[in-house]
């Protein structure tokens, strides 16, 4: 079981409020991520979940019971850091068994469980390499496996992709997909990225500045989001934004439209600019569009084999039932 | 990358460099040769010195008068001694200010190295009469304990550098495997600082070897170490060239060897973690 | 990293050695403040007496005082000259590429290893010594005659010996900062048209101020209580020309049983220390932070 209820809890450091009162609850078996800009609190969040740092008020309950003030080694936690924290002095078999070392289990029953965990993340070849000698592929699942023998109630991972290179993000992102699908144990994930928060999630925390901005499944982030912020932040590339006399037109202090809903004519539209630089990725092309008078540029997404050109005259014309409303204070209006 | 210098270059500096690393080393080279020569030969001039007869009776002539071993094993119980206490209390307060520092950690770190400024001639004599009225005086334990206090600064300050350098995370890491801070210090950090713990070790081993202030004036015969034991030949037998360098010889050669062969580290722990 | 559980285990953990080098400061400190204003004999025991700011008159009213505090300062401010300098020159020779560099660093490392009785004792007697000393025999082979080092300059010799002690030290230090150096910021400084001398001058010595530093803090620590070196050669002499104040206080402590005398001495020599110690941890404290 992993249940993890969040009540009024607050962190500060000194006079500094870096998470203001908040409630969340996450559910057993739910993959969670918090995603927000650097600095917004999502790693301190998780590390008041997992009792690396003391709360400042309020309660951690993990499964109905108060957590609040449990040191980590007794939260039934495990977690995966961003730097994989692996022991250098150890072999792989020795990390992975680390925790149940701790825990006082046989000797016989540390190498069942390690050959098992070492079997599901194909580190068998490796158990007895020290870290240094592992690809960076290889120590984030030697810092898997540790996690996964300590049977946790929940995992925890701290941005576990951002040292990997672009090709081994996308497959270790798959991985430990399927590891959830496998275990149905809960996940609690940290990242900036907004591609893994879309592609992982079960549900998904947008935090700024220690706030909670919104909670809710991908699509319902991608569909509604609830401000300006969780708007721009979620889908790639950024959703434009349009103030003024356009946005006035829709009875709204702004508007968004993602580049995804705009259509490109070269004879005729809505709005009319002229294309700037153009980004070729094969499948798509973006276009960011300049002179439209409307924002500085508005970036749309165009078939992959369009044939425009820098400087070439377009029409834009947004889809308009997907044009996202916002309010002066950057609030949705429904 | 180095580029390449042209061989009559290269070997221009390399004879300026061997010229000025044997110059300095002359002095203990030429101690170790005069050992080997009888008293009547050492006093001649250096060329005669080199071509007369090698005797080892010097050697014997030491030994037999001041028992070398007696104060060779006085040196190392003494050195190793104070070292590993020093590390035992070093160790959890490294600990302490590398890992939870707080607003005062780099105050306190500052203050535990100006003890180390303390002339120790200024606080000699209320230590002479506390070491006479305990009856620590001309004891192994006495000095084992001053020499560790000596050094302890040095010490803690050495291991605070190394300790830094360790990822917190990896701490954090082992606090969430369910490891208590005995396991997390016993086996994730000081095997993961093993290599500035060696330094830290060679480099207070050679100090307090090489201490002179303390083991002169805490001393008699019992506990006095080589450095008492040398300084014994420096008036009147200073003038019997062959034995006093062959005394000196010994006191030396250990640590010497233990330098030589421990360079690497000692560079490492002589820079005091402060230059990379 | 920091829950309340690890920030009251941190306190604990600091504590045995917080508390030791408190007693270590402390204890000793106020006897020997103490001490400082009796009249305290050892060759007369059972007379101690008060006597006020006796001692310190007579401390600092002694000529030898005043010897003691320009030959402590001579010793460590030429000490400290020649190593520094001397060690930037070795360090940038060896930095070279040369044949046997390991080698020779073995044999530029070994005086710091050397316990300062010997090097004391081996410099006074095989190498200075006016009848049977190397320089002696050089002296004599080029037809001059011998110099007396260690009674016409006493102090100058002192500061020759330790020097040779500290120089590897220095060199050493000096050596790795040097190595450290990214040679791409040469060559830019090289393309940018600097000759040798600025590039050394722009670029490699600010490299070195860090270790330059750490050089002058650790060896002022020990320089200023160079002992051993004195009381093997010269005793002080001729004289009080080569008397520092470590010396001074010995001296008068333990040689003529005067405690008040000596902890006076004491009081003041810790004054001085504090002084310069007040000095060096301004300079580390921003120069070893960054």
């Amino acid at each position: 079981m992993g249940r993890i209820t969040l009540d009024k809890v607050t962190k500060r450091f000194g006079e500094v409020e870096v998470i203001p009162p908040l409630d969340l609850t996450i559910e057993d078996g739910e993959f969670v991520v918090f995603v927000g800009p650097s600095g917004c609190g999502k790693s301190t969040l998780l590390r008041l979940i997992a009792g690396l740092e003391d709360v400042s008020g309020g309660q951690i309950r993990i499964d109905g019971t108060d957590a609040t003030a449990v040191p980590p080694a007794k939260r039934g936690l495990a977690m995966v850091f961003q730097s994989y924290a692996l022991y250098p002095h150890m072999s792989v078999r020795k990390n992975i068994a680390f925790p149940l070392r701790m825990a006082g289990l046989s000797q016989a029953e540390q190498d069942r469980k390690v050959e098992a965990a070492a079997e599901v993340l194909n580190l068998t070849p490796y158990l007895d390499r020290r870290p240094g000698q592992l690809s960076g592929g290889q120590r984030q699942r030697v810092a898997i496996g540790r996690a996964i023998v300590r049977e946790p109630a929940a995992f925890l991972f701290d941005e576990p992709l951002s040292n990997l290179d672009a090709a081994l993000r996308v497959g270790m992102r798959l991985e430990i997909s399927e590891l959830h699908n496998r275990l149905k144990t809960t996940m609690v994930y940290v990242t900036h990225d907004q591609v893994e928060a879309m592609t992982m999630a079960d549900k998904i925390v947008v935090l700024q500045a220690g706030r909670v901005e919104q909670v809710g499944s991908p699509l319902e982030l991608y569909r509604a989001p609830r401000n300006r912020f969780v708007a721009g932040f979620i889908g790639s590339p950024r959703m434009n934004f349009i103030e003024g006399a356009e946005a006035a037109a829709h009875g709204a202090h702004a508007i968004g439209i993602r580049p995804e809903h705009i259509a490109v004519s070269t004879t005729e539209g809505a709005w009319r600019g002229r294309v700037g630089v153009s980004e070729h990725l094969g499948s798509d092309t973006f276009f960011h569009v300049t002179g439209t008078g409307l924002a500085d540029a508005i970036t749309v997404r165009a078939g992959g084999e369009v044939d425009l050109h820098h400087g070439d005259a377009v029409f834009l014309t947004p889809e308009a039932d997907k044009i996202h409303r916002f309010d002066r204070e950057g609030a949705r209006i429904a | 990358m180095a580029r390449a210098v042209t061989p009559r270059r290269k070997a221009l500096t390399t004879a300026a460099a061997w010229t000025v690393g044997v110059l300095i080393f002359f002095p203990i080279l030429w101690i170790v040769i005069l050992s080997f020569k009888s008293e009547g030969d050492a006093i001649r001039t250096p060329i005669e010195v080199l071509t007369s007869a090698w005797t080892a009776e010097s050697y014997a002539t030491v030994q037999e008068r001041s028992d070398y071993f007696k104060h060779f094993l006085n040196s190392v119980t003494i050195s190793v001694g104070s070292t590993l206490l020093g590390l035992v209390i070093a160790i959890p307060a490294a600990w302490s200010m590398a890992f939870v520092p707080g607003r005062r950690t780099k105050d306190v770190l500052m203050w535990m190295l100006s003890t180390k400024m303390l002339p120790p001639v200024g606080v000699l004599v209320p230590f002479y009469l506390m070491f006479r009225d305990f009856g620590l005086l001309d004891t192994r334990s006495g000095l084992v304990f001053v020499l560790m206090m000596i050094n302890l600064p040095i010490i803690i300050w050495m291991l605070y550098t190394y300790f830094k350098e360790i990822p917190a995370e990896i701490l954090e890491a082992a606090r969430m495997d369910g490891a208590g801070l005995r396991e997390e210090i016993l086996y994730v950090l000081t095997p993961m600082a093993v290599p500035g713990i060696a330094s830290t070790v060679l480099l207070n081993i050679i100090l307090a070897w090489n201490e002179a202030f303390w083991t002169l004036n805490l001393t008699a015969a019992k506990a006095a170490p080589l450095t008492a034991f040398i300084a014994s030949y420096s008036s009147p037998e200073g003038l019997f060239y062959a034995k006093l360098s062959a005394a000196s010889t010994m006191a030396i050669a250990p640590i010497l060897i233990m330098g030589w062969f421990s360079q690497k580290q000692l560079v490492r722990g002589l820079t005091f973690g402060a230059v990379k | 990293m920091a829950t309340k559980a690890s920030r009251s285990a941190a306190r604990l953990m600091i504590s045995p050695a917080v508390i030791l080098l408190l007693g270590w400061m402390i204890v000793p400190l106020a006897m020997t403040l103490y001490f400082s204003f009796l009249r305290y004999n050892l060759l007369m025991p059972g007379m101690e007496e008060w006597t006020g700011l006796t001692n310190y008159r007579f401390f600092l009213t002694d000529p030898a005082f005043f010897d003691a505090i320009w030959n402590t300062l001579l010793l460590v401010g030429g000490v400290l000259l020649i190593t520094v300098t001397g060690g930037i020159l070795l360090a940038l020779l060896l930095d070279q590429p040369i044949w046997g560099q390991g080698v020779v660093r073995i044999l530029v490392i070994a005086p710091f290893f050397v316990m300062p009785t010997v090097s004391a004792l081996v410099w006074k007697n095989m190498f200075m010594n006016p009848v049977n000393g190397i320089f002696a025999h050089i002296a004599k082979a080029l037809g001059l005659q011998p110099y007396d080092f260690l009674s016409q300059a006493p102090l100058a010799s002192i500061i020759w010996i330790v020097s040779w002690q500290w120089l590897p030290f220095a060199t050493l230090i000096l050596l790795t900062a040097l190595q450290s150096l990214d040679s791409e910021q040469l060559e830019a400084a090289e393309m940018d048209g600097a000759p040798p001398l600025k590039r050394f001058w722009f670029i490699v010595l600010p490299h070195l101020a860090r270790a330059i530093t750490v050089v002058i803090l650790i060896q002022t620590i020990f320089l200023l209580s160079v002992f051993a070196e004195i009381l093997v050669t010269t005793n002080g002499g001729p004289g009080t020309a080569s008397t520092n104040l470590t010396y001074l206080i010995y001296v008068q402590s333990l040689l003529q049983f005067d405690v008040g005398g000596g902890s006076a001495g004491g009081v003041v020599a810790i004054v001085l220390a504090n002084i310069v110690a007040i000095f060096l941890m301004r300079m580390i404290g921003k120069n070893l932070d960054a």
